[in-house]
């Protein structure tokens, strides 16, 4: 107990113990002379308690000043800058073709997110199965979507589509595909949500299987142990389970996918940022339109990961002793917090000393 | 007395390497068996196969006098369907060294989720035999706790009600009390010697040789795949007639 022979050095007067008759052993540096401290320490007014001093760091502040700085100039030439156009950006920020193109992107990633992970859950199971032939299929599946850039295969969607109708084989997109205007809208709208879907089942298969991989064997061993059936093993025992792992990847693939929607503006459907690139091939205003449309794909993302914090926390149920308090929650404590200390102001000394 | 547990030329190799031999073995009802090894004798293996965690290779294994995994066709066994191996799950209890509780779900949850979906009982009425079980390991305060907010000892004592909630015909205990501070293994111990004083068919794996002594009604000397004796406790603990038995038990007591 080195903290304790380190308090017992500072006292002048240490209280007679029993061993204190006894021949005391010759002494190094690092061992007082006084007698070995007994277990109990008794309070005493010669030992005041000493204040503890966070170590201060100068080159911190520095930093903060560089960077601070910085963030300063960035946000000036934010406001000052005409080259940004501002009264142009407020003006079509909330017209209704952005809205409506927003509905779009936002339909094109809902689509894309259920279908792909729908396809991912089946690929995954099947390169998890104990037969080879299905884990070798879902395999050469994951390698050839992971393969082919999306854009590519958008554009091979595009086109399946019209070969499919040359040999009559009747396809839910492929009809309208050729035919007039709104119908055509609809065909593209087809292939650009099967191209997506197709593209992220591949990266929803490996996230979820790495999310299964990831739950304790001894897991699965026990359910099949207490006789639980299969399928309920894997909805109730594993998946959820797995979901800590998943969440985090499959966010990220979602605002991926979210913002991936851009791409399908080659295939000429009026998401967000075909619409936006129309109205400035009108206007020639390319940098407001610019911004109006990363502010809107800042706003959903940012959408996305509260929505993400709270979907996570639900599934850490029983991960931890008690699940931290969300940000909110913290912040309301933290009023709390701040109400008492102003009551207890003025017995603040008293506090100190103890 | 009608033989819960019948093993019959029990044996088992991973890759080359036999882990079990040709084992026999016959548990009557209401009897607690403890089998003691050193390790890598085949101890958990062997207890593994009553539930066929563990596929064996030659043999049978038979409880309350049901073939276990397999279904006999003339001279050959033929590997039952998984669902069908589940339903026989379900009347054999296994508690593990590391308790397996599920972690997201509350002490409750766990203890009512296999009657429930195993064997297709109500709800309602399972919870309620389901709190009684916990009253019973002393845990009824627990049932809205998780996993992780409970001591080892107290996860046990879960995993033991989880295993209770089936009313399986035997219970195996694979280490029970092995992963556990060595304060906290007296009060599991405690709940195992009070379903024997039940009357519940117990199979213990163990290296509590003292709990063996006092509960065991039979302990089986296992080494090499091979048991090596078996009998009462003042038999096989106290007059061990083999030297690797006495061996074993010097290095352990």
């Amino acid at each position: 107990m080195p903290s304790l022979s380190t308090v017992r050095r500072s006292a002048p007067t240490a209280p007679p113990s029993p061993r204190a008759t006894e021949p005391v052993p010759p002494t190094g540096a690092d061992h007082p002379a006084t007698p070995p401290a007994p277990h109990t320490v008794t309070p005493s007014v010669d030992r005041p308690v000493l204040a503890v001093v966070p170590r201060r760091n100068p080159w911190t502040w520095v930093g903060v000043a560089g960077v601070g700085l910085l963030v300063a100039m960035f946000v000036n030439g934010l406001a000052t800058n005409p080259g940004w156009d501002w009264p142009t950006f407020g003006r079509y920020f909330a017209t209704e073709t952005v809205i409506r193109a927003l509905g779009t992107t936002i339909q094109l990633t809902v689509l894309g997110t259920v279908a792909g992970f729908a396809l991912g859950l089946v690929l995954a199971a099947m390169r998890l199965s104990s037969n080879a032939f299905l884990r070798t299929v879902a395999w050469a599946y994951i390698w050839a979507f992971r393969s082919i850039p999306l854009i590519v295969q958008l554009l091979f969607w595009f086109n399946i589509a019209y070969l499919y109708q040359t040999i009559s084989v009747g396809v839910p997109f492929g009809p309208s595909f050729a035919s007039v205007e709104t119908n055509d809208l609809l065909g593209a709208l087809g292939a650009a949500v099967l191209g997506l879907a197709l593209h992220q089942a591949a990266y929803a298969a490996e996230i979820i299987r790495g999310g299964i991989l990831s739950v304790d064997e001894g897991q699965r061993e026990a359910a099949s142990a207490l006789g639980i059936p299969r399928r309920r093993q894997l909805t109730r025992i594993v998946l959820p389970q797995a979901m800590r792992s998943i969440l985090p990847n499959a966010a990220n693939e979602v605002i991926s996918l979210f913002k991936g929607t851009s791409i399908v503006s080659v295939l000429a459907i009026p998401e967000l940022f075909y619409q936006v690139q129309v109205i400035y091939g009108r206007n020639s205003r390319v940098v407001p339109l610019l911004l109006v449309a990363t502010v809107w794909y800042i706003i959903l993302t940012t959408l996305l990961s509260v929505g993400q914090y709270y979907v996570e926390r639900h599934f850490a149920r029983g991960s931890a002793r008690s699940l931290p308090p969300t940000p909110l929650q913290r912040l309301r404590a933290r009023w709390a917090g701040f109400a008492t200390q102003a009551s207890q102001a003025t017995r603040r000394p008293e506090q100190a000393v103890r | 007395m009608t033989a819960v547990v019948d093993l019959r030329g029990v044996t088992k190799s991973f890759g080359g390497h036999r882990v079990l031999d040709d084992v026999d073995l016959e548990l009557a009802e209401g009897t607690v068996t403890v089998i003691l090894g050193p390790s890598g004798s085949g101890k958990s293996t062997l207890l593994r196969t009553i539930n066929h965690l563990e596929k064996i290779d030659r043999g049978q294994v038979r409880v309350n006098g049901t073939l276990i995994g397999y279904r006999q066709v003339g001279e050959r066994l033929h590997e039952l369907p998984e669902r069908d191996i589940l339903r026989q799950r379900s009347r054999i209890g296994f508690v593990f060294q590391q308790f397996n509780l599920f972690p997201h779900l509350t002490v409750l949850e766990n203890v009512v989720e296999a009657p429930v979906s195993a064997q297709r009982r109500r709800r309602s009425e399972v919870e309620v035999e389901a709190r009684a079980l916990l009253a019973r390991v002393g845990l009824g305060d627990k049932a809205a706790a998780y996993p992780r907010q409970l001591s080892g000892g107290q996860q046990q004592r879960v995993a033991i009600a989880r295993a209770l909630a089936l009313h399986p015909d035997v219970i195996l205990f694979d280490e029970p009390t092995s992963a556990l501070d060595p304060e906290l293994v007296g009060e599991v111990l405690a709940v195992i010697k009070e379903l024997a004083r039940d009357g519940a068919t117990l199979v213990v794996v163990t290296h509590e040789v003292g709990f063996a002594r006092e509960v065991a009604d039979t302990v089986v000397f296992l080494d090499g795949g091979r048991i090596v004796e078996q009998g009462p406790p003042e038999q096989v603990i106290d007059h061990p007639a083999h030297a690797r038995t006495r061996a074993f038990l010097d290095r352990v007591l």
